[in-house]
């Protein structure tokens, strides 16, 4: 099962080596991973999308607890929530490419943020895997460049994640 | 207030956290802070003859008593060297600062002489690390250091200081209390879940306890006692956590595991209700998880660490707090309920657990020209009336220690459990040995492991330490040469020690005493020649023992813990 974690952490240095480390030293496995400060600059807010078994995830979020620098673990699937991320896509765009690309990215509701003679660069913000049906959804071949920010998520509501 | 220098900082708060001892090394980024030191004479410097000693000399200090071991390294190999140490520490959840210099600042990333990124190398193996990076941090991040290191699940922290900080100068001002906001250790467990314990308990028609380190680490071992009593339950105490539970008492089953005895293991897999605490279902302790948990049963999981519940066994009754708080409230409800098992129930239980125990499992055949190492324990026990202080190295010596040795308090026995770190014994005496100088202090160990951190004669000739050294010496890695001998045909691959040193003449080398010991009758006489005639000196006593001599009951890895071969000699 996929897991978005999201979790509040002091804004010190090492802090998210401590975090990846983890990951990487108990076998879990990371699909993507964001961080930034957050209003407060003292804390940081970081995204984790990871995928195991209910023991698994639940070993993560007491692991991820039990870092010091840890404040709040939550795993935002468990409820309702919005997830978003953003792609940078370079595609070749010459010929009648150029109006399907277009097409392709309205009906994405992407929006073409580079032009040039043979090259468009679209920038599409959806969940991971609105993203990854647009990737699929264009022509392989096409492709130049694909760069994704990784997931950010938020609980929907009342659902507050805050010190 | 007066400005102080950063090493001045580091040394007045080792003061103001009542440190007795640090364990360290000096080196080129350190050089202040030793200065510091030697301006004063309130915290002594115990001198090692290698880093890792350092580290595990400060681990065994804090395990033999309650105070938080103290290791002051220079940087580069000095960090490097001390990291065995700091991860057999974090393996078994000992508290300890450790405190590294660094290169300068200014030079940090530089591939500056002796320098390496030490928070970076120990992170895995830490409770926490930190780099300092300002003069005005110093104390703070000290202090912030013993808070994290003995509280909650206690373990090492790492405190990285550059050079120039240790150099720079500011006012001096130590909090008297801590407060993070990210870091607030459970103590008093949940009301309900400890009501749903006992209950459970109290239902039980085959009720077992199985306790760790944990115990030992919490200073529980008392209420732990009183509750056992009270419940008239069997139990069983880990590794790591004997001596929580009096060896001699009649409801003690012995150690359980991969090497534990008939009665403990069969009454871990047939009991239906589990009672655990400050334990975490080690592998070498249940053995297969799967066969483990296919029978049914209940288990009631106490511990401090929420990531210790659940992690390799799923339990029913969940309780996060600190030991001796959770067994006051059980033993509270038990009291004011004036409730008890069924004594009958119990009984057939009994009656059962009687019956594997007669099995004598521990038995072992004496031989007439050769000393077994099952007997040198046997008689070091009788020798020290059970009251010594006992290391160990790591290997079949390690096995036949905890079993053969029965401790009736905690903190007697000191071994490296979690990480198996050969080479711990010696310098885990010497801690032992400084911090409890009116106790008899023993390392038991092997040719192999002593060998690893040998150097450490020379510091225990130094700070005149009476250890006495019980060396187990079978020319074999015996560990090593019973595995190949049971799962690899025999084929005794670089596991025979050849070329040993004479470690009589080694022993007076370094100015200690030394005694070799061939024969059975000879063991006893050595053992008091040792212990009363040399009392205060540090004694080598080589044993030439069996060599294919093997420890049993062994449940192999993997298996399910009913699965146990026993001694071929019965």
């Amino acid at each position: 099962m996929r897991h978005i974690i999201s979790i509040l952490l002091e804004n010190e240095a090492g802090a998210l080596s401590r975090v990846a480390g983890l990951f990487s030293a108990r076998g879990y496995n990371i699909e993507t991973l964001t961080v930034a400060p957050t209003e407060d600059i003292s804390l940081s807010r970081l995204t984790i999308v990871t995928s195991g078994t209910d023991a698994v995830v639940e070993q993560i979020t007491k692991q991820l607890n039990k870092l010091i620098d840890v404040i709040k673990v939550v795993d935002l699937s468990e409820a309702a929530h919005i997830e978003r991320e953003l792609m940078l896509l370079k595609v070749r765009a010459t010929g009648k490419d150029r109006d399907e690309l277009k097409r392709l990215a309205d009906i994405f509701r992407g929006h073409i943020i580079d032009v040039t003679e043979s090259t468009y660069v679209i920038e599409l913000t959806a969940s991971g895997s609105k993203l990854d049906s647009f990737i699929q959804a264009i022509d392989s071949g096409l492709i130049l460049e694909t760069v994704r920010t990784g997931v950010s998520g938020i609980g929907r509501g009342e659902r507050i994640l805050k010190v | 207030m007066t400005m102080m220098t950063g090493a001045e900082i580091v040394i007045r708060c080792l003061q103001e956290e009542k440190v007795d001892y640090v364990f360290g090394y000096p080196g080129g980024a350190v050089l202040h802070l030793y200065d510091a030191l030697f301006k004063q004479d309130q915290v002594k410097h115990v001198l090692v003859r290698h880093e890792q000693a350092a580290v595990h000399a400060a681990d065994g200090l804090a395990r033999s008593t309650t105070k938080v071991g103290v290791a002051l390294v220079t940087s580069g190999p000095g960090a490097t060297n001390a990291v065995t140490g700091i991860a057999t520490a974090y393996m078994d959840s000992i508290p300890l600062v450790i405190i590294s210099g660094q290169v300068p600042t200014e030079y940090i990333g530089q591939d500056a002489f002796q320098e390496c990124d030490t928070v970076g190398i120990t992170r895995p193996c830490v409770k926490h690390n930190f780099l300092v990076n300002d003069v005005h941090n110093l104390a703070l991040t000290l202090k912030k250091a013993f808070y994290i290191a003995n509280s909650g699940r206690p373990g090492p922290v790492v405190i990285d200081i550059p050079k120039d900080i240790t150099a720079a100068k500011c006012r001096f001002e130590y909090p008297e209390t801590i407060q993070l906001r990210s870091y607030n250790p459970v103590v008093k467990g949940h009301l309900g879940q400890i009501k749903k314990a006992v209950h459970l308990l109290l239902e039980a028609k085959r009720p077992m306890i199985y306790t760790g380190g944990g115990v030992i680490l919490s200073n529980g071992s008392e209420q732990l006692t009183r509750l056992t009593r009270r419940l008239g339950f069997p139990i069983t105490n880990t590794l790591m956590g004997l001596g929580s539970y009096p060896a001699t008492d009649r409801q003690f089953l012995g150690m359980p595991g991969m090497h534990g005895t008939v009665e403990a293991n069969l009454a871990m897999q047939h009991c239906d209700v589990l009672l655990a605490i400050g334990a975490r279902f080690d592998d070498r302790v249940i053995g297969n998880p799967m066969n483990f948990t296919s029978l049914p049963r209940k288990i009631i999981h106490v511990d401090i660490d929420p990531s210790s519940i659940s992690k390799r066994v799923k339990v029913d009754v969940p309780i996060v707090g600190n030991v001796p708080d959770v067994l006051e409230e059980m033993l509270k409800l038990l009291e004011s309920g004036n409730a008890g098992p069924d004594a009958e129930v119990l009984a057939g239980w009994w009656k059962q657990i009687e019956e594997w125990r007669g099995k004598q499992c521990m038995k072992y055949r004496m031989k007439k020209s050769v000393i077994m190492p099952q007997y040198v324990i046997e008689k070091l026990y009788e020798v020290t009336g059970g009251k010594a202080i006992v290391t160990s190295d790591v290997g079949q010596h390690q096995m036949w220690a905890a079993q053969y040795y029965k401790f009736d308090q905690p903190r007697r026995w000191l071994n490296s459990g979690g990480l198996g770190t050969m080479g711990v014994g010696l310098p885990y005496a010497m801690g032992a040995s400084l911090a409890n100088p009116d106790m008899p202090v023993v390392c038991v160990t092997g040719e192999g492991s002593i060998q690893m951190c040998i150097q450490e004669l020379s510091t225990a000739k130094q700070f005149r330490l009476p250890i006495k050294i019980i060396n187990l010496n079978n020319r074999y890695l015996g560990m090593v040469r019973q595995w190949q001998e049971m799962f690899y045909g025999s084929r005794y691959s670089e596991s025979y020690m050849d070329s040993l040193p004479d470690f009589v003449k080694l022993a007076e080398a370094y100015g200690h005493v030394g005694i070799r010991v061939e024969r059975p009758e000879d063991v006893e006489p050595a053992l008091k020649k040792a212990f009363v005639d040399h009392k205060d000196d540090l004694v080598f006593i080589d044993f030439i023992t069996d060599q294919k001599a093997n420890v049993f009951p062994m449940v192999a890895a993997g298996k399910g813990l009913a699965d146990m071969i026993l001694t071929e000699d019965l």
